[in-house]
Parts: C-alpha cells; sequence; structure tokens
C-alpha cells in the first residue's frame, strides 16, 4: 500500500520535534481526517537553515513531514514558498490516491510558517 | 508488505480472517477434481456431492445445536445478513414496517437496514453506552407492534463485547405470545461462532448468520440459521436450491470447508476458550501496564475472549498498525484516518470515545495457534513504537511537557 520511501521515513522520521529557537513557526490541520502537522523554521539570511516537524497522523503525514524538512532546507523563502503537494507526493515516489491529502497538510504547514515569517 | 521486512510473522488479526486449516483444505481438495457434480443431477456424480452437502450441513447443524434442515448455505456473513434482514422484512411486510438494530452492528447489517429505511421502514438504532452492550430496557422500549425485526450481533468484531441476546429472545417470545406472531430475532454470530459456545435454542433466535472464513474455513461460504416455521422471502431467484431460500449451484469445495471448519470449532472450543482468554488477559494486562495513556475499549466482561481493543492516546493508530506490520506483527485499527474521515470507527464512536483518543485504537484478535512467546514478542515489540511515534506527536508533548512549549516570541500555534 506505501511506497518504500514512505514506510522508511515512518521508521526513520527526519528533524522530530519542536524546535526552541524557531524564525517561524506553521500548523496544520487536515479538515479531512483530523491530522495535525505543526512546522518549524530557523531562517538564516533569506534561507531555510534548518527544519523540524511534529504531527499526530497516518504514515503519509508523518512522512510528508519528514520529507519536507529534508526538502526545504537550504532553500530561499521564495524557492519554499514555491513548493506544492505534489512535490512532496514525487519526494515520497507515490501516495494512495486517498493519501494525497497528506501532501496538502505537509505543504499547508508550510506555506502557513512562510506567512507568519512575512507578518513578523 | 506482509512481513517481508522481518523475519517474525505473528498474526494477531483472527477477527479479520485466518487460515484455512489443512484438515479443511484436504476435505475441499476432492470436490474440485474428483467429486465434481452438481448436487442437483439425480445421477451418482451429482448425488455424491449432494451427499456430501447433506453431511456439512449437518456438521454446521451440530455446531449450533440447530437442526440440519434449518441451515441455508450461501456466500458468506454479508449474504446471510442480507437475507435474514430483508427476507424477513419483505416477508412480513404487511404486518409492519419496524425494525430494531444496534449502532455497533457490522456494515453488512446497517447498510442493509439503511437501505430498507431508504424503502419506508423504520429503523430504531440502539445505543450500546461506555460498555459496548445493549441494555434490555432500551429494547424494550423500541418495541412496538409494528416490529417485524429484532438484529442484535451476538458480539462486536471491534472491541468482543458480547450482546444479551438470551434476555432479548425472551422479550420476543413474551410479545410473541402475546399475538405478535410476525416479531423475530435475527443475530450476526459471524465473530461469536466457533469462539465461544453458540446454541441457537439457548440464545433463541430466530435467525443466526456465520461465516467460513472466521473460524479456519475457505472465503466464500457460509450459513444461515433459520428456525423451522419462519418464513423469509428470498433474494437470490433462480433454481430449486437449499430449499428455495438461495438459488444457485451450490460450491460444494466451500461447503465442504466449512462443514469440516464447523466440525474442527466445535471439538476444539472447551480447550480454546480459556487457553485464548488467559493469553489475551496476559497481552491486554502487560500492554496497560507498560504503556501508559491507554484504555480498554469497551466492557471487560462480558467478552469475546480472542479480542483485545485498546486507545493509545496522541497517536494514530494506522501509524502503529503500520509499524508494527514493519516489524512482522499483522493488528488492525479503528482509526480515523484508515476510515479517511474525521470520525473513528462507528463503534468507537458508540462508545462514547473521544474522537483524539480513537485514533489512536489498534484491535488485537488472538487465534486457536497464537502463543505466549508470539505475545512477548509483541510486548517487546509495542512499548517503543508507541513511544517513538508519541515523541513526533505535538499533542503528547502538549499535554505531558507543559511550560516546555512556551516562547517568548510572538509565534502562535
Amino acid at each position: 500500500m506505501y511506497s518504500p520511501t514512505v514506510l522508511e521515513h515512518l521508521e526513520n522520521p527526519r528533524n522530530v520535534g519542536e524546535m526552541a529557537e524557531a524564525s517561524a513557526r506553521g500548523e496544520a490541520v487536515n479538515p479531512v481526517c483530523g491530522d495535525v502537522l505543526h512546522l518549524f523554521l530557523k531562517i538564516e539570511r533569506g534561507r531555510i537553515a534548518a527544519a523540524s516537524f511534529q504531527v499526530r497522523g497516518c504514515p503519509p503525514s508523518i512522512a510528508a513531514g519528514s520529507v519536507l524538512t529534508e526538502m526545504i532546507t537550504g532553500l530561499t523563502l521564495a524557492e519554499a514558498g514555491a513548493l506544492a503537494p505534489g512535490d512532496v507526493t514525487r519526494a515520497l515516489e507515490t501516495l494512495p490516491r486517498n493519501k494525497e491529502h497528506c501532501s496538502i497538510l505537509a505543504i499547508d504547514a508550510l506555506r502557513a510558517a512562510l506567512a507568519e515569517r512575512q507578518k513578523s | 508488505m506482509m512481513g517481508s521486512t522481518h523475519p517474525q510473522r505473528i498474526y494477531l488479526d483472527h477477527s479479520a480472517t485466518t487460515r484455512v486449516d489443512d484438515e479443511v483444505v484436504r476435505a475441499m481438495l476432492p470436490y474440485f477434481t474428483e467429486i465434481y457434480g452438481n448436487a442437483s443431477s439425480t445421477h451418482q456424480w451429482g448425488q455424491r456431492a449432494k451427499q456430501a452437502i447433506e453431511e456439512a450441513r449437518q456438521q454446521v447443524a451440530s455446531l449450533l445445536n440447530a437442526d440440519k434442515t434449518e441451515i441455508t448455505f450461501l456466500s458468506g456473513g454479508t449474504e446471510a445478513d442480507n437475507l435474514a434482514i430483508k427476507g424477513i422484512a419483505e416477508a412480513h411486510a404487511e404486518k409492519g414496517r419496524h425494525i430494531i438494530t444496534s449502532q455497533i452492528e457490522h456494515p453488512a447489517v446497517l447498510t442493509t437496514c439503511g437501505q430498507l429505511e431508504k424503502q419506508g421502514w423504520r429503523l430504531s438504532y440502539l445505543p450500546v453506552y461506555q460498555e459496548g452492550i445493549v441494555r434490555i430496557s432500551d429494547v424494550r422500549d423500541a418495541l412496538t407492534d409494528e416490529t417485524t425485526l429484532v438484529t442484535i450481533m451476538h458480539a462486536n468484531n471491534e472491541i468482543g463485547t458480547i450482546q444479551p441476546l438470551g434476555e432479548i429472545s425472551a422479550l420476543v417470545k413474551e410479545r410473541r405470545a402475546a399475538g405478535q406472531r410476525h416479531l423475530h430475532l435475527h443475530a450476526d454470530a459471524v465473530q461469536s461462532v466457533g469462539k465461544i459456545p453458540v446454541d441457537v435454542k439457548e440464545l433463541g433466535v430466530d435467525l443466526l448468520s456465520l461465516s467460513a472464513h472466521k473460524i479456519h474455513g475457505p472465503k466464500g461460504v457460509g450459513a444461515l440459521f433459520v428456525r423451522r416455521g419462519v418464513r423469509l422471502r428470498s433474494q437470490m431467484h433462480g433454481g430449486h436450491h437449499e430449499r428455495d431460500r438461495r438459488a444457485g449451484t451450490e460450491s460444494v469445495p466451500l461447503i465442504v470447508g466449512l462443514g469440516k471448519a464447523a466440525e474442527l470449532s466445535r471439538l476444539r472450543l472447551a480447550e480454546f476458550v480459556p487457553r485464548v482468554r488467559e493469553l489475551r488477559d496476559y497481552l491486554e494486562t502487560e500492554i496497560l501496564r507498560r504503556i501508559p495513556d491507554t484504555i480498554r475499549n469497551g466492557a471487560a466482561e462480558p467478552r469475546l475472549p480472542h479480542i483485545s481493543s485498546l486507545s493509545f492516546e496522541h497517536v494514530e493508530g494506522e501509524g502503529l498498525m503500520i509499524s508494527l506490520d514493519l516489524k512482522g506483527v499483522a493488528v488492525s485499527t479503528g482509526s480515523a484516518c484508515s476510515s479517511g474521515s474525521l470520525e473513528p470507527s462507528h463503534v468507537l464512536v458508540a462508545i462514547g470515545l473521544p474522537s483524539d483518543t480513537g485514533r489512536g485504537s489498534l484491535r488485537f484478535s488472538l487465534g486457536k495457534d497464537t502463543t505466549k512467546e508470539e505475545l512477548d514478542y509483541v510486548l517487546e515489540t509495542l512499548p517503543p513504537i508507541v513511544e517513538k511515534l508519541r515523541r513526533i506527536s505535538p499533542l503528547a508533548k502538549q499535554k505531558r511537557m507543559p511550560g516546555v512549549i512556551s516562547e517568548p516570541t510572538s509565534a502562535t500555534i
């Protein structure tokens, strides 16, 4: 049912936890299934220097949060802002169709974090 | 994903389905290639097939303490529920269009009742409270002169709670004696048959559904017990098979498999119940002891001896289930994610579990071959998985370490 990449992230999630000195945070709740994802960014000179996440959700939500923290580390804020759910799904190889909303959850959290950064 | 990543293969999902017994397979095999006649044929090819079906009918009847003429073979539990519910509702529609059921029935019952509701029947869905058990007073209050059917499962497939069928049938018989002759009691016993004693006379049911694949028989075959004298409308039209109750050429190998599985279940039952209960209690007690913020879903008793349904706070059941699968352990979950909705399963909702708690639910269902060593492996494997998923979860952290989350920044979470 799930790709090897999803299962690998489930077993070894990257960058887990709250970041004490985060420069931006974003939270997203999936309206379909109620999954909750928090994303923390450390931003230095216009780039994402580090990212971490927390999630209460199914394996694809865990994998989406985990792989997103890897994908965005090193990106400029503009580059990160251009990411779409399909990019997360591709990074996980594939997701079952009824689980594609897990990639949306991760991107929603990212956009919330970037929006908060713009405000401050 | 079937354990290919791990040498362990521990199957604790016997409420989903069971391995077909070797003895059952052996009994079935001749009926594919040697005794392949059509049981309706009067030549010896057909008559040998018919004889095999009648032996199987006796084997199923013996398991239920029924008469063999009261057993109808069909394709499985779902068809048995459909035939029982629609068959009674339609045959007695002129006497009334009211059906009583519970909120925790299997979809085969709930969806069938929903169909009748669309066609004008009135349905009463009884609550089950925190215990997951129907209250007899609610049944009494729901019964009307228009009621033709009470359909309540013998035992629940998710949490294992056993429903008070004996008391319900006493109520039904009372009303019948008072003149309401068209009132019937059906029980979906797909989960209880072969796991606890199921005696149709003791339970006092008029109809009872069972499935072969839950008792180490093949998939695709089941039976409906219909008490002698009960009139129901057949749902499958065709030839004169199964006393005109269910048309279609009988699947002789599958029926033989069901018969053999029923016989083996009957012979094993006395040994099975105490053994599996002791193992289940061991697993459940140890999980509750070793993993904090974990609860049992529904009442401890009366409950099927092989099922344990637990909820692990702050995590999602599918993550637990897939993580266990990667370690070679098969269980199932009633979590919301697996059903693609905000709410956990209708059973967990019906027992009033907060939806955040119900998300982290797992069902362990043990089998006749489950060993203590297998459970010890689960008891070693599960706590670190729960711990890991809780470490990831923002909810666990908020609850467990208040204060840590407070930040001197403008950040809002």
